[in-house]
């Protein structure tokens, strides 16, 4: 698969490492009432759906940016692939 | 030696003469052959036998389709099973021989196995060798195995290199037959980055077996002239003898390039093959079409043959499969075969036409075809003489590639073959004969607008492209799939499918075209179904009484052609296998004999034998006891190294490690544990503050860039605002740990500042000195339970600094010591190490569950509290020693209690590490036990089944030595 | 030069730095370049371009090198940057770099972390199209290239068509070099 980094262009699947679901970023405070079970979730819950997917891949053989990519599982057909740390800011994690 | 079938015409060199052997016996050949041409034009047509029955066989096609004429190829460590003869390209001094007969290819054994065909029909597999159930091991598989599979391995390794390599290109042409040339033309003279690559080491494809012109020359002319203008373009790469031989994602293609397949040996230096992964930002499939078979009693052998192949030996070859051939043909395309082949003075003896009502009922000739018989119109038989029969059943696009991505070819009635369907991989389209375009003019044309079209689509301008004169034959076809009668009809000769085998698996039952290949095999061979895979769909079809295209058909998967396995490995053998990562102490380890062992990538000693040390134990018991005596010198580079800055930097180790570290004094160090998520031990190592925003973690050698990769999801993807910079520090300092009472002695000879206790205690760390000026960094760190430092220079001087370490330890009588001591070392102060942090064992269970705060939100802490995790009488961390100090322990037997059955109801938990101490002087053992804290004092056995052993036990607490680390701290 | 009495080695284990020819090929090691990392901390970015121009480079861009006087620099991830500089002045390269960058960025010694060989000769892509997937026909001149190489990571830094420097992890620095030369052996 070729998966094009929004810095460096098109660069080979070969170069990363897959990690998974993209909401893996979401990661619950472990303090907060209810930690326990929010931890359980984000960590044991995942979809696995048949078609769109976003998910983690580390550019470790390139410039170790971790890499938001929306891909197909059905066809490997990639949309869209953002900067993790952007798409984290977004989601409104900072410190 | 003549040629008695060398006729004349062809595109091979008379001027040279090459000798070759097939089965010892001596024959002549010349450039431009293949070994199948060249066999034929000797008048040989037996070249092999088939897989189940044994049945002589010659070959049916002239390319890469060739289910038959599989021979074994050169001797000694290059022989090659299972090559094609009709893709062998001919050089001097050739070596061929048959392969599945004994003892000879005239005479097989095997060939028994013809006369027990009843035995042997589709599923014989499931049905004969199921009862009685004891006979399976001892008599069944012993004789299966010894039957099956084709050819030998030379069991010697292979002396030739391969290589891998990438090419990146805007259009890649696949194929360099009439369509391919066209569109590489096309996209080659409009400025486009273009690979043309083709199976064949003459490129041309039909053009070169075909006697009709183009624009107005020979077509293999009009080929040739347009490969030399190709050649010439700096933009367009031209490979000859290069495989595509996968589609995947995204535009990358998979090739094989036979660089020196048709040399003796490889010229020096020079790989055999080159596996390329090539980019690709638009693809043309133009890799033609294959013809097909027309089934019919005994229509197996030899001189039996493809009408294309035929006319191809006869006009590329100058070779015929015999001196009178009859044509067996459902279409308009055989016919051509019987024109060429009169023009080349080779006499027809028939021209079966089953448009015309006739048919091929039977044929003779137990090593090579001699008559057919032939059933006219009225139902009267004749016999036909004849030494070859060309048969044409139609022409099947080769469409492999369009369907490698699950694409789903669909039918086309008018030329009565699957053509590419949609669904195929992107950026890929088929042009001529792979698209259905069988005519050369249809071809030329299909090809120069695939390429015009993908060139737009890049957003460039083809140049036009005159399409040359050429022949515009409609394709007529009547399907004959097969002759009705009562024996065998062969649909897939290199797996002795029959159209039998096609009705039975019918009749009980297979009718998906998936169980149909499952249960008969079809197309199941290293022809991958080229040959006969629709003949059998046919079959399965008119049983049905489903069209074809309702019966559909199965898809193909790469590689289009085998691939040798030496391809697929490349360089990455033997001692390439992988890239060594060498210590900085390594050449002086090496002078000092050491015993390296691999740990990932890294060569690491293992220990340093002195002379007349006979046993690796003697040695390490020696560094060991030296060690805690004085003092012993370690190479610790490969643990790994991460520098982390950053005002936020005390912070985020709070969050990664499961306790504190904000709170840790410049100067100094602290032993963290790092959690996964799921509360599980992902890795543990020691952590300097170097200055307020500077710190040096470091983890262990294995999960060095794991856990880099988790820092880094944890920076970006967690806490993306964090001020935390890190940088891989691991190559940059050479680190070398001094350990032993006297270890403090030591150093003070080499560092230029005062190291004494009270300057720089236990877990202090600084930026120093040595040897009157060299910067570096000490750490008071300790894995062995000494009094011991870690001194790290810049890598350049690592070679000068174990001499400079072992040279001022020559007083102390100082010892270097390698990766066994080290660990016999952490056993014995009772540190976990990999064996422990398996990745299924938590803190408590490492009996270090105080570590973890729960003040604050770090990685894995929350799912480390877990009810099940922190349970009464879960594992813990326990030493071992066995009662009697003369029993040995072994790693991996399990705790079972006194008395009772070594089974898992029993199973208490296992011993993680076992060492002898040389301290103790018996065995030890590090283990996870059930409750184990509360047992210390217990006795009970340590069981391993594996290695028979039994042992009595106590548990007893993990630190062995000095449990109160005064030692460390003196 | 510090005083001190230790001798240095070369990335390949020599006590100078070793060139080969191989057909058209020239590797040879390269050890008077000291380089640094530069990752610039939180919203300091722009001071760190500042601090850039003092030491004579314009920070490049991602997958870009920037030559100057007396520094260079080539991007490695975002908002990071190698900086090299001459060994012979440079020798402890955080240290002279530290008052230029003040806390604007985090400094760390890399020197030592790499080997760095440079590979000359004419058709240098029939060269490395047998090693990694970079497209050299589609690179120019200053190009900072992060690819892998016979499973090593590694930088290619395109000096001119006919020189690249090949910058990985010193550990494995024979296993490099025994790659390149393999290659240029079978490619030539």
């Amino acid at each position: 698969m070729i998966i094009n980094h929004p810095l460096l262009g098109p660069r080979d699947a070969q170069e990363f490492v897959y990690l998974g679901d993209a909401r893996l970023i979401e990661r619950p405070d472990g303090l907060a009432e209810g930690a326990a079970q929010a931890l359980h979730d984000h960590v044991f819950l995942r979809d696995n759906p048949a078609g769109e997917h976003r998910e983690l891949w580390f550019h470790e053989q390139g410039d170790r940016s971790w890499l938001v990519v929306t891909r197909n599982t059905l066809t490997h057909e990639i949309t869209r692939v953002e900067l993790a740390r952007d798409v984290a800011r977004a989601k409104g994690r900072s410190k | 030696m003549t040629q008695p079938n060398r006729i004349p015409g062809g595109l091979i060199d008379r001027a040279q003469t090459f000798s070759f052997t097939f089965d010892g016996k001596p024959y002549r050949g010349h450039p431009g052959d293949t070994l199948a041409s060249a066999l034929l034009a000797n008048g040989v047509r037996l070249m092999g036998r088939s897989f189940k029955y044994h049945r002589p066989r010659g070959p049916i096609s002239a390319g890469s389709d060739e289910p038959n004429a599989l021979v074994e190829l050169r001797t000694g460590a290059r022989q090659e099973p299972n090559t094609r003869a009709t893709v062998v390209e001919l050089f001097d001094g050739l070596s061929a021989q048959s392969q599945n007969r004994w003892p000879s290819l005239a005479f097989d054994a095997l060939a028994i196995n013809d006369r027990l065909s009843p035995f042997f029909a589709a599923g014989f597999y499931y049905k004969t060798f199921m009862w009685p159930a004891a006979f399976w091991e001892k008599i069944y598989e012993p004789i299966i195995r010894r039957a099956a599979g084709l050819g030998s391995l030379s069991r010697l390794p292979d002396p030739d290199i391969y290589d891998k390599g990438f090419l990146h290109c805007d259009v890649l042409i696949i194929g360099a037959g009439p369509a391919g040339l066209a569109a590489a033309l096309t996209a080659g003279r409009s400025g486009a980055r273009v690979i043309l690559a083709d199976e064949d080491f003459r490129m041309g494809g039909r053009l070169n077996a075909e006697t009709h012109g183009v624009g107005g020359m020979a077509g293999a002319d009009w080929a040739a002239q347009a490969v030399a203008e190709l050649a010439g373009m700096p933009n367009v790469r031209v490979m000859a003898r290069t495989t595509i031989l996968g589609a995947f994602d995204h535009g990358i293609y998979g090739a094989v390039e036979r660089v020196s397949d048709h040399l003796p040996v490889p010229a020096a230096g020079q790989p055999r093959q080159i596996l390329w992964r090539i980019y690709a930002r638009r693809a043309i499939l133009a890799a033609g079409a294959t013809e097909r078979m027309i089934a019919f009693e005994d229509n197996d052998r030899p001189g039996i043959m493809l009408a294309s192949a035929v006319r191809a030996y006869a006009n590329r070859w100058g070779a015929t499969a015999g001196r009178r051939v009859a044509v067996f043909t459902n279409n308009d395309d055989g016919l051509r075969t019987a024109e060429d082949l009169r023009a080349s003075g080779v006499e027809i003896a028939a021209i079966i036409d089953s448009r015309k009502g006739e048919e091929v009922v039977g044929s003779r000739g137990r090593l090579g075809l001699r008559s057919v018989t032939v059933r006219g119109g009225s139902g009267k038989t004749r016999t036909v003489e004849c030494e070859a029969l060309a048969v044409s059943g139609g022409w099947n696009p080769n469409l492999h590639l369009t369907s490698h991505h699950r694409g789903r070819p669909v039918w086309d009635d008018t030329i009565a073959a699957f053509i590419p369907g949609p669904g195929g991989p992107g950026g890929l389209v088929a042009a001529g004969a792979a698209a259905g375009q069988l005519s050369t003019h249809a071809a030329l044309r299909s090809g120069a607008a695939a390429a015009a079209a993908a060139l737009a689509d890049l957003g460039q301008t083809a140049a036009a492209f005159d399409l040359p004169e050429a022949e515009d034959a409609p394709v007529s076809i009547t399907p004959k799939w097969h002759v009705a009668g009562k024996g065998r009809a062969w649909v897939d000769p290199q797996n002795d499918v029959t159209v039998k085998d096609v009705k039975l698996a019918h009749q009980e039952g297979f009718r998906s075209v998936e169980h149909l290949k499952r249960y008969t095999t079809l197309g199941m061979a290293t022809d991958q179904g080229k040959a006969g895979n629709l003949l059998g769909l046919a079959v399965m079809a008119e049983m049905t009484g489903q069209t074809i295209a309702q019966t559909g058909t199965t898809i193909y998967r790469p590689p289009y052609t085998p691939v040798a396995m030496g391809a697929l490995a490349g360089r990455s053998r033997e001692k390439d296998f992988k890239p060594t990562r060498l210590t900085p102490s390594h050449k002086w380890a090496a002078e000092q004999g050491a015993e390296f062992v691999e740990v990932g990538m890294w060569l690491r000693a293992q220990w340093f034998p002195k002379p007349g040390e006979t046993h690796w134990r003697q040695s390490v018991e020696r560094e060991v006891l030296a060690t805690r005596a004085s003092v012993g010198i370690c190479d610790v580079t490969t643990l790994g190294k991460i520098d982390i800055q950053g005002k936020d930097a005390g912070a985020f180790l709070d969050r990664v490690y499961a306790n504190t570290f904000s709170t840790l004094p410049v100067g100094k160090v602290r032993y963290g544990l790092m959690l996964r998520e799921d509360g599980m031990v992902m890795d543990d190592g020691t952590t300097a503050r170097l200055a307020e925003d500077e710190w040096v973690m470091t983890t262990t050698t294995a999960n060095a860039v794991p856990v880099f990769r988790h820092l880094e999801f944890c920076r970006q993807c967690l806490w993306p605002d964090m001020d935390v910079q890190m940088i891989s520090t691991t190559e940059a300092w050479a680190q070398f740990s001094v350990a032993g009472p006297n270890a403090r002695r030591l150093l003070e000879k080499v560092v230029d500042q005062d190291i004494s206790d009270a300057t720089f205690p236990y877990m202090a760390c600084a930026n120093i000195t040595v040897c009157g000026g060299l910067r570096a960094r000490l750490f008071r760190i300790s894995f062995s339970g000494e009094l011991a430092y870690e001194i790290a220079v810049p890598t350049r001087y690592g070679d000068a600094m174990i001499c400079e370490l072992m040279k001022a330890g020559e007083e102390f009588g100082a010892v270097p010591y390698g990766t066994e001591s080290l660990g016999v070392m952490r056993v014995e102060k009772g540190h976990v190490a990999g064996n422990e942090l398996n990745g299924q064992s938590t803190a408590l269970n490492m009996g270090l569950g105080k570590m973890v705060s729960k003040k604050k939100d770090a990685i894995g802490m929350v799912l480390s509290q877990r009810e099940g995790m922190v349970a009464e009488g879960g594992l813990r961390l326990v030493g071992v020693r066995p009662v009697d100090p003369a029993q040995p322990l072994t790693a991996g037997s399990h705790f079972i209690a006194t008395g009772k059955p070594a089974v898992s109801a029993h199973d208490d938990g296992w011993l993680t590490s076992v060492v002898y101490s040389p301290h103790l002087g018996h065995s030890i053992a590090l283990g996870y036990l059930k409750n184990g804290s509360a047992r210390v004092g217990e006795r009970m056995r340590a069981v391993n089944l594996l290695k028979k052993t039994d042992v009595e036990i106590e548990i007893v607490s993990p630190h062995f030595f000095d449990p109160e680390g005064e030692r460390l701290r003196a | 030069m510090p005083d001190h009495s230790l001798k240095s080695v070369t990335p390949l284990g020599h006590d100078m730095p070793e060139s080969v020819t191989v057909g058209p090929i020239t590797i040879a090691e390269v050890t008077d370049i000291a380089m640094a990392s530069v990752a610039a901390r939180q919203g300091r970015i722009a001071d760190v371009a500042d601090a850039a121009q003092k030491i004579g480079v314009t920070l490049p861009e991602a997958g870009r090198h920037a030559a100057g006087t007396p520094c260079s620099a080539f991007w490695t991830g975002p908002e990071m940057w190698m900086v090299e500089a001459p060994f012979a002045t440079h020798e402890d390269i955080v240290a002279a770099l530290k008052p230029v960058f003040g806390d604007a960025a985090s400094l760390t010694e890399q020197t030592d972390a790499w080997v760095r060989l440079r590979v000359s000769g004419a058709d240098l892509p029939r060269l490395f199209e047998r090693l990694c997937n970079v497209d050299l026909a589609r690179s120019s001149a200053g190009d900072a290239i992060r690819t892998m190489i016979e499973h090593l990571g590694a930088f290619l830094l395109i000096r001119r068509p006919d020189e690249i420097d090949v910058i990985s992890a010193r550990s494995s620095a024979a296993s490099l070099h025994h790659a390149l030369a393999a290659a240029a052996k079978s490619a030539f």
